[in-house]
């Protein structure tokens, strides 16, 4: 059942990936992608990952997408109409389909050392994912977690700056 | 439970897939958009992992791999607006100009 449910889960998520690329539209590309978010949401909800799921909808499915359709919408975005260069296309095809093979060929062929820690689905149902995501983030990662903080902030006076035409 | 490999493949033909679009397409915008896929694949490898080496850290490292993709949503696009001011393109072709 489980694997039944990934498979389709999965083909729908390649199936929406194949349409970013292709679609003539930048829109159509764009909800393709909306789709292909919310299939890692629930694989994420398969992996006993709620808070990341919860994230993934809110973040990527929500804030950025909204603002890359907005910004599409914003600059009046044509349809491509010029034919791409076939060459290009044939090179960077045959370039990622390799990549694809060499990942898939060296995962095979690798083996985990079967070290496991301490986080179970049993306990992920007793605690709370969330609380466990707090306590590694707040504790083990409080300095990233931090510079983060600053690193949002340089990217908005960033974002600023760069769409501003006089400061 | 599912094998751990069907959610690496799936993650590598996610990453292959959004390689093949910031390689082959011209409209800045649609690469911007293959890039997210990319880092999609990515996060969707370290949640797999964390969950089956049963350790938390992989997500922690997926929430700031979420968070430099926002601040890199507003950049980028904040560049492509004003690139179109100058140019009214964004297909990638026109973006020549620190060319000697």
């Amino acid at each position: 059942m489980e694997s039944i449910f990934f498979f389709v889960v999965a083909a729908v998520a390649v199936i929406c990936s194949l349409l970013v690329i292709t679609c003539k539209n930048p829109i159509n590309s764009a909800l393709s992608l909306v789709m292909t978010f919310f299939c890692l949401a629930t694989f994420y909800v398969m992996l006993d990952a709620p808070f990341m799921a919860v994230t993934q909808v809110i973040v990527y499915a929500g804030a950025i997408m909204v603002l890359i359709i907005f910004v599409i919408m914003l600059l009046n975005v044509k349809a491509e109409t010029v034919k791409p260069n076939t060459h290009a296309v044939l090179a960077g095809s045959a370039i990622g389909i390799f990549s694809m093979f060499l990942t898939v060929w060296f995962l095979l062929k690798g083996s985990l050392t079967g070290a496991t820690g301490s986080m179970s689905p049993q306990s992920i149902a007793k605690t709370g994912h969330i609380e466990i995501i707090g306590k590694a983030l707040f504790t083990d990662f409080l300095l990233p977690f931090e510079v983060t903080s600053i690193l949002l902030l340089v990217a908005i006076i960033g974002a600023v700056i760069l769409a501003k035409k006089r400061i | 439970m599912l094998a751990l490999e069907n959610y690496l493949v799936l993650s590598a033909i996610l990453f292959s897939i959004g390689t093949i679009g910031v390689l082959t397409r011209r409209n800045a915008i649609v690469i911007f958009m293959c890039v997210e896929m990319m880092l999609n694949a990515v996060n969707l490898t370290l949640v797999a992992f964390s969950r089956y080496l049963g350790n938390i850290d992989g997500q922690v490292f997926v929430f700031f791999i979420m968070t430099v993709a926002a601040a890199e949503a507003a950049v980028g696009l904040a560049l492509m607006i004003a690139f179109y001011k100058n140019r009214e393109s964004i297909d990638v072709e026109d973006i020549n100009m620190m060319k000697l």
